[in-house]
């Protein structure tokens, strides 16, 4: 008998920025078609916002500088401080909702059928990453215009917004790729939804919200060292139009490139696990 | 030139499989000609969607070979992934996307050109009665109508091989009816097909070859007629329970 010859399978070549694209206008539909979570994204942050300036600001403005009174005056000094991190935590808030998206693919059908297929492993998360950095930038848009609407000026040309956005775009890879790491590693939906819970109160644990050296020695060095703070520093600058510092401005970008690839590599290993 | 003869669509030799300290599979073999369909049946925790997730190139084996149309999937999954399609038990219909958007989002990805792809979904919409509900979202679908969708996802980009695992459960008469309608649609285009199932007249229907997994192997493997004739059974119910009496190994932790 001769020997059968096996059948040579359609040529599916990996492509994988054709795969990411595919992945990531599939991430951006599904967004649109989920205005309600898109809406609760913004409204954490804008509900912060309003929080701490109307109710806190008046009191805590006269705290973030010198020779500020109390009242009106503080409340619009406090704005201006917190604007950093409320986008920051809009950030974060777009990741939580992405661990979620990204672990409810893993859980239903639908990460087991795509492992089934010549799909380029990296476009299944990846798509997820790059929708989300999108969202982010969306979303952080928005909350910047609120914060604007709301009496906010920040002293920024275009050239800075560029160096903002560019800045944001490496925090939300950062940020989203820990993120969906933490929902490919999810035995469940509500662990994932749990996990990045983390990321949403670090920002309090920094510079975001008071000065560090208001803290306690051993807070403060925590706050003065994790990643939130030289983050939060940077955008502080960039809006303020002040310059940053070169050490602080490296730290941040070190932190975010850190993060994306620990969080890339986490996320991989997730993914490559196998499930029955 | 003589034409080489297909080799088997499946070929599994020696398969072993354990998780911890259980073993799933103890020196599965099993062979799946081109162009037939296979029922594998086994109690619940026999280790049909192991068996399937292994052929399927989501779960390495710890032992033996396993080839798909003479592809080994160990060591070439990328081939076999270009020649199959896979409706695992779990549905996996994307809620948020509509019909149409799901069957799109699969021809998308197996790289089919912009035009074929839209003709090919729109054949699967029109094949699988989907015209109605083609703009509905997965979510808003019925059973019946999500396993459909389901199946005509599996077949977007033509497959030659088709797994199967558990495909009508929880369908109406009517739906299942539907299902192996399409089932032998398929082995008509010469499509070979592995699929598990606990119904047992499902088997009977559609099936060429009936294997019985039972502690960790085939316990049987025959035609569904040959296999009641040699139980002396009136239905594969009756060869079932004769040949799956339980084991300790099987579920025992
Ligand atoms: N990832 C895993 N880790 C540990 N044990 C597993 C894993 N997957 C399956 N098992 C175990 O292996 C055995 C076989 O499981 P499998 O899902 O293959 O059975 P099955 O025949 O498909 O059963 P069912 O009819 O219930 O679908 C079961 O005892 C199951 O608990
Ligand atoms: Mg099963």
């Amino acid at each position: 008998m001769a020997a059968a010859t096996a059948v040579v399978p359609r040529p599916v070549t990996r492509n994988a920025p054709r795969d990411l694209t595919t992945m990531t206008r599939r991430s951006l539909l599904r967004m649109l078609r989920y205005p309600s979570l898109t809406a609760i994204i913004v409204a954490t942050p804008v509900v912060l916002l309003l929080l701490f300036v109307y109710v806190f600001g008046g009191a805590f403005g006269a705290g973030v500088a010198a020779g500020v009174t109390p009242g009106a005056e503080g409340r619009a000094v406090y704005l201006a401080y917190i604007v950093p991190a409320i986008l920051v935590m809009t950030a974060t808030s777009v990741a939580q909702s992405t661990a979620i998206n990204v672990a409810m693919d893993m859980t239903g059908g639908i990460v087991t059928r795509l492992r089934t297929t010549p799909v380029a492993p990296v476009a299944v998360l990846g798509g997820h990453v790059v929708a989300a950095v999108v969202q982010t930038l969306l979303a952080a848009s928005l909350v910047l215009g609120i914060a604007v609407a709301l009496g906010y000026r920040p002293d920024v040309d275009a050239l800075g917004l560029l160096a903002m956005t560019g800045f944001f775009v490496l925090f939300g890879l950062a940020l989203t790729w820990l993120s969906v790491a933490m929902g490919a590693a999810a035995r469940s939906v509500e662990s994932a939804s749990n996990t990045p819970m983390l990321l949403v109160l670090l920002p309090f644990f920094g510079s975001g919200f008071v000065p560090v050296d208001t803290m306690p020695t051993p807070v403060r060095l925590f706050a003065e060292h994790q990643p939130f703070t030289p983050v939060i520093e940077t955008v502080r600058g960039l809006l303020a139009g002040t310059p940053v510092g070169a050490g602080t401005a490296w730290t941040a970008v070190g932190w975010c490139v850190g993060l994306a690839v620990v969080g890339w590599l986490w996320a991989r290993a997730a993914y490559r696990r196998p499930r029955t | 030139m003589p034409v080489p003869p297909l080799p088997p669509a499946i070929e599994v030799v020696g398969l072993h499989k354990r998780f911890g300290d259980q073993t799933v599979l103890d020196g599965l073999d099993l062979v799946v000609p081109a162009g037939t369909v296979t029922a594998l049946l086994g109690p619940n925790g026999a280790g049909k969607t192991t068996t399937v997730s292994i052929l399927a190139t989501l779960l390495a084996a710890d032992g033996g070979t396993a080839r798909v149309l003479g592809h080994d999937v160990a060591t070439d999954p990328q081939a076999v992934r270009g020649l199959i399609g896979v409706t695992g038990q779990l549905s996996a219909v994307d809620p948020l996307l509509t019909v149409t958007e799901n069957l799109r989002l699969m021809a998308d990805l197996f790289h089919l050109p912009r035009a074929e792809g839209r003709r090919r979904v729109a054949e699967l919409v029109e094949r699988f009665g989907l015209g109605e509900v083609a703009r509905r979202r997965g979510q808003l679908l019925s059973g019946g109508t999500t396993r459909k969708l389901d199946l005509a996802m599996t077949l977007v980009a033509g497959p030659r091989v088709v797994f199967l695992d558990e495909p009508t459960t929880g369908l109406d008469p009517r739906a299942r009816h539907d299902l192996w309608d399409q089932v032998r649609v398929l082995v008509a285009d010469g499509v070979s097909v592995l699929l598990t199932t606990q119904y047992l007249d499902e088997a009977d229907r559609l099936a060429d070859a009936v294997g019985v997994l039972h502690g960790g192997r085939l316990v049987a493997h025959d035609t569904p007629a040959g296999l009641k004739a040699a139980h002396a059974a009136g239905s594969l119910d009756d060869v079932f329970l004769a040949l799956t009496a339980p084991v300790p190994s099987a579920d025992a932790a």
